[in-house]
This record gives C-alpha cells, structure tokens and sequence, in this order.
C-alpha cells in the first residue's frame, strides 16, 4: 500500500512538473520533450491504476508517433522563437485568473461527486479477475464497439489523407525521371531501319 | 493520504487541465505550443476516463479512452500539416497573422 503511494505521488508529480515546463520552456523543442516526459509518467499512472494496455498504446502512440511529429515540425520550420514569446508576461495575470477559476471548479465537482444510486447497479462489463487487460478491452471493442472502432478507422484514415494532401507540393521547376513513359516506350518511336547505299550517307 | 483513491486521480486530472488551459492563455501567440497544450488537456481527459473506468469496474470507459486517443493523433496530424502549409506561404506562424482566409 505504501509502495503504491510513494509510486503515485512521485509519477503524478514528475507529470504536473513536466506540464508546467511544457507551456513554461523557451525553446520548443524543451517543451516537446517535457510533453514526451508528462506522457510516460501518465502511462505509469496508468499502469498503476491496471489499465496496462492504453499505458503501452499511450507510450507507443504519443511518444512514438506524436511527440515525434511535434519534434519534426519544431525542428523544421525556421521560426524566431523569442519573438512568439513577446507578451508572455502580459497574458499572465489573466491566464493565472482563468486557470485558478477552472481549477477551484473542478475542486469542487470533484469534492462533491457522487455516484448516482441508480448508477451503481448498471455496469455491463464488469472486469474479471482472471483476464488481463488486454483482453477484457478486445473483448467489448470487437463486439460491442465494432462501428465505433471502424469509424476511429475511418477518422485516422481521413487524417491521414488530408495531412498528406496539405502538405503534398508538385514542383514543376525540378526535372525528374517518369518511368511510366519510359517503360511504356515503343521500338517503333525510337528505331528506324534504313537501307544506306555503299558510299552515301543516311 | 497513503490509500490512493479516485480523488487523487481527479485531483491530477484537474491539475493537468488546467496547465493545458493555461498554456493556451499564456502562449497566445504560438500555435505549436497551443496545440501541445491541447494534447495535454486531452491526456488528463483520458486520466479521467481511465481513473473512472477502474473505480467502477467498467470496460467501456477505456474503450472511450482509446477513441479520444485517435481523435487526438488525427487533430495532431492534420493541425502540423495545416501549420506547415501556413508556413510555406507565409513565413511565420504568429496567431495574430491568422486573420486572411487566402493563401
């Protein structure tokens, strides 16, 4: 029990340390890794609460996808970064005002929550003890989520080919090699033969 | 304070929403660190459904978790493309230039 503890207050506060260097660091590429930080101790809170499977999809999506995504987009557009950060101080007061409102919000929603009488009888998955994670989780989303599931396909498959058209640039300025006129090349377009007399030229 | 319980899920849930929240305030004119910052709301959203899900021993709020995750990916795709895009016309991506809908 105490193990647990100490496991969870060191990962939530390397996390909440990590958020505030991720909007607080000046370069970006230091916030895109402090955000890669945050997301691992999340995926340890994760696993400490026996949710293993979204802890290592958390890991492999975020961290190995997204994060990296984030690092080559920073690292690519040439930006002078210590403009952006003009008015930072500016914005401050407000921010810290909005943020301290939100925060004693959801104080208080989470200090009062209750669980609704009728609630607490309606579970339809009840988790059993013998199966991993992993396994309860496929068990609803590829029977009773299946179009839901699908249509995160079809959302991922959407992004993909808009992100790829976005950002697809035909240069007419640069000469490449077309293999499809090159294959489809016929003897007739490139040969002739001709019968050249002793003596004269063809 | 040693049993870990669902509020302390919350309670870090609340605090990680709130930086992102307040990322967005504080670097207004920085599009790549408002979009890390909505990463970070939408990863104490998931703290949120995962820690409930647990406490209620109920699958469906981890299903739920894996589609927010999606729809996250696919904004974080979409939303760089879209700033490169901006970039390669225009040279910068200060919020404050935003304001022309042309290329």
């Amino acid at each position: 029990m105490i193990l647990q503890a100490i496991a969870f207050y060191s990962f939530s506060a390397v996390a909440i340390a990590a958020g505030v260097m991720v909007i607080a660091a000046r370069n970006p590429v230091h916030s895109v890794l402090f955000l890669i930080l945050a997301f691992f101790n999340v995926a340890a809170l994760f696993v400490l609460l026996g949710a293993e499977f979204l802890a290592m999809i958390l890991v492999v999506v975020y961290v190995g996808a997204i994060a990296v995504l984030f690092l080559f987009v920073v690292m690519m557009l040439n930006i002078n970064f210590v403009e952006l950060r003009q008015g930072f101080l500016q914005y401050l007061p407000i921010g810290a005002l909005i943020g301290l409102v939100l925060l004693a919000e959801l104080v208080l929603v989470a200090g009062t929550w209750v669980l609704g009488p009728e609630m607490s009888g309606v579970v339809p998955t009840p988790e059993v003890g013998d199966r991993t994670n992993t396994e309860a989780l496929g068990d609803i989303l590829y029977t009773q989520y299946i179009y839901p599931f699908q249509t995160a396909g079809i959302i991922l498959l959407v992004a993909m080919v808009g992100a790829i058209v976005l950002t697809l640039r035909v240069r007419s300025d640069v000469r490449k090699q077309r293999p499809g006129s090159q294959i489809g090349r016929k003897r007739e377009e490139a040969v002739t033969i001709r019968k050249v007399k002793p003596g004269s030229g063809a | 304070m040693l049993t870990i319980s669902l509020a302390h899920y919350l309670t870090v849930a609340a605090i990680l929403f709130t930086l992102g929240v307040l990322g967005i305030f504080l670097n207004r004119k920085n599009v790549i660190i408002i979009l890390m910052s909505i990463e970070l709301m939408l990863l104490a959203v998931n703290i949120n459904l995962v820690s409930f899900s647990v406490y209620l021993h109920d699958m469906v709020g981890q299903v739920f978790t894996m589609f927010v995750l999606t729809v996250a990916a696919a904004e974080a795709a979409v939303g760089l493309a879209i700033i490169v895009v901006y970039f390669r016309n225009r040279g910068s991506i200060a919020v404050e230039d935003v304001n022309l809908m042309k290329g």
